[in-house]
């Protein structure tokens, strides 16, 4: 999923840049009004998670590998706002050191890492969390894990969708966009229920262990209860 | 083995030379430039690569890196790379006839021109890497107004990748011991039971390392005796230079 340089045309890495800059703005305000001081530590521990994890781990056919993208498990521990902050940390570091990705096209990279575990994964586990929360009668930590697992899967499935209709706009490859959309969109699918059933049970264990690390626990208190310093 | 207090160490070749004493910030840019630079070369010209290998070869040779260490830091871009020999098989038409084998010519470019880009990418940063500490490369990056929230997360992230390997390394160990296997997917439960408990204790560990700090007087900024210093105008001419350089080269694919 890290688009390399030269994979998609000027204008729509631009379009990127534009995109992950107004909406990265929009976290780090959101997030400075609402963290403290004390979820940094939190916020850079799981960056160093996802960038140790992040190597690549499932071989695909065809010489491609997948890798967990964690955008979803970063919201679910962290928020919204911070979690976004925190993958844009990763897959700059992962972009600079390791190849991973194009600088030039960071920004189209942050929108599908960044920015839709946020915009698409987020609403989906808030919602499914009340669904199933009301079929249960109340909130428990299985329900909450089983949400995010399905919201990792729908904001895979979503960022390789994109991808092929950025491809479909300003890809530069060579390759027809069918084959691209087939591909892409059928790796993806594999990944995504991995990613999915990770992700629900890494939430699961978490809330086991230590409830309060996660954001989207039930009854967590939210940030705000935690300190009373503001973060910038 | 702990090199928490020194992370970035394994890709640092200290030395005494102008790269390595240039302010980190003017360091950062130049190479953000520069990778930016080879990244918008055309995509079916190949002689400007040439000419950035001599600068990137000058800019080792004053920073006295050894050419083998840089060229070894390339073996990490293999795994992310391997997608593009696929698309002179996947690429449009037309093709050429290579031993019976139709390849397209587009595929053929984009490949070249991807792999080239990545390479240089990973050599301008592996000269940065070489020359420069990372907490030094987020202090340069502070310098260049990057939001506080985004270099502070970064420098926790530096500071806990060699926590957390080592606590990986330890419940590897303690899994093994225990007959633990993780090859086959029934095991993903046992896998995942693992990276909470690494996160868990990871996070206790980091959070001791908090307190300590908090304790010391850490408010969320570092003290100003390790923010470095404003660059003079030298400093920037001399970096900005090889960027410059490189956008010559650019400039001219584009235009002939």
């Amino acid at each position: 999923m890290h688009i390399p340089d030269g994979f998609v045309t000027a204008p729509l890495a631009a379009t990127g840049a534009a995109v992950a800059v107004a909406g990265l703005a929009v976290c780090t305000r959101q997030a400075g009004r609402q963290s403290t001081e004390r979820q940094l530590p939190l916020a850079g521990l799981a960056a160093a998670f996802f960038l140790v994890l992040q190597a690549p781990i499932i071989p695909v056919a065809g010489g491609t590998s997948g890798h967990l993208l964690g955008g979803t498990l970063a919201v679910a521990l962290l928020g919204p706002w911070l979690g976004p902050v925190v993958i844009t940390v990763v897959t700059v570091v992962q972009a600079l050191f390791t190849g991973a990705g194009g600088l030039s096209v960071l920004g189209v990279n942050l929108v599908n890492l960044a920015l839709v575990p946020a915009v698409v994964g987020y609403p989906v586990l808030l919602g499914l969390r009340r669904l199933l929360s009301a079929v249960h009668g109340r909130s428990t930590h299985t329900s909450t894990a089983i949400a995010s697992g399905v919201a990792a899967t729908v904001s895979v499935v979503t960022a390789s969708v994109l991808f092929t209709a950025e491809y479909a706009v300003g890809g530069a490859a060579g390759v027809p966009l069918r084959t691209v959309a087939i591909s892409t969109i059928g790796v993806y699918a594999v990944v995504a229920v991995f990613e999915g059933i990770v992700t629900a049970l890494v939430v699961r264990a978490l809330l086991a262990l230590r409830a309060d690390l996660v954001r989207v626990a039930p009854g967590h208190p939210g940030p705000e209860n935690q300190g009373t310093e503001r973060l910038l | 083995m702990s090199n928490a207090h020194d992370p970035g160490a394994e890709l640092l070749i200290p030395a005494d030379t102008p790269v390595h004493r240039l302010a980190p910030q003017c360091k950062v840019a130049a190479t953000l430039l520069f990778v930016l630079a080879v990244a918008l070369t055309p995509r079916d010209v190949f002689w400007p690569y040439a000419w950035y290998l001599v600068l990137v070869a000058a800019l080792a040779t004053v920073a006295q890196l050894p050419p083998l260490v840089l060229l070894r830091r390339l073996v990490i871009e293999v795994p992310f790379l391997l997608f593009v020999l696929a698309l002179p098989f996947l690429g449009e038409p037309p093709d050429v006839d290579l031993l019976g084998v139709g390849l397209s010519v587009v595929g053929l470019q984009a490949a070249t021109a991807i792999t080239l880009k990545a390479t240089f990418g990973l050599l301008a940063t592996g000269v940065l890497a070489a020359t420069t500490p990372l907490p030094e490369i987020i202090t340069g990056l502070e310098r260049l107004r990057v939001p506080r929230l985004f270099t502070a997360v970064a420098g926790f992230m530096v500071r806990y990748t060699e926590v957390l390997l080592s606590e990986l390394a330890r419940l590897r160990t303690a899994r093994a011991c225990r007959g633990g296997d993780t090859r086959w997917l029934w095991q993903a439960r046992d896998i995942a039971g693992s990276v909470g408990a690494l996160f868990v204790r990871s996070f206790e560990r980091g959070e001791r390392v908090h307190l300590a700090m908090a304790s010391r007087g850490y408010t969320g900024t570092m003290p100003d005796a390790l923010r470095g210093a404003a660059a003079g105008r030298q400093a920037w001419a001399g970096a900005l230079a090889v960027p410059l350089l490189a956008a010559l080269a650019t400039v001219g694919a584009v235009v002939a």
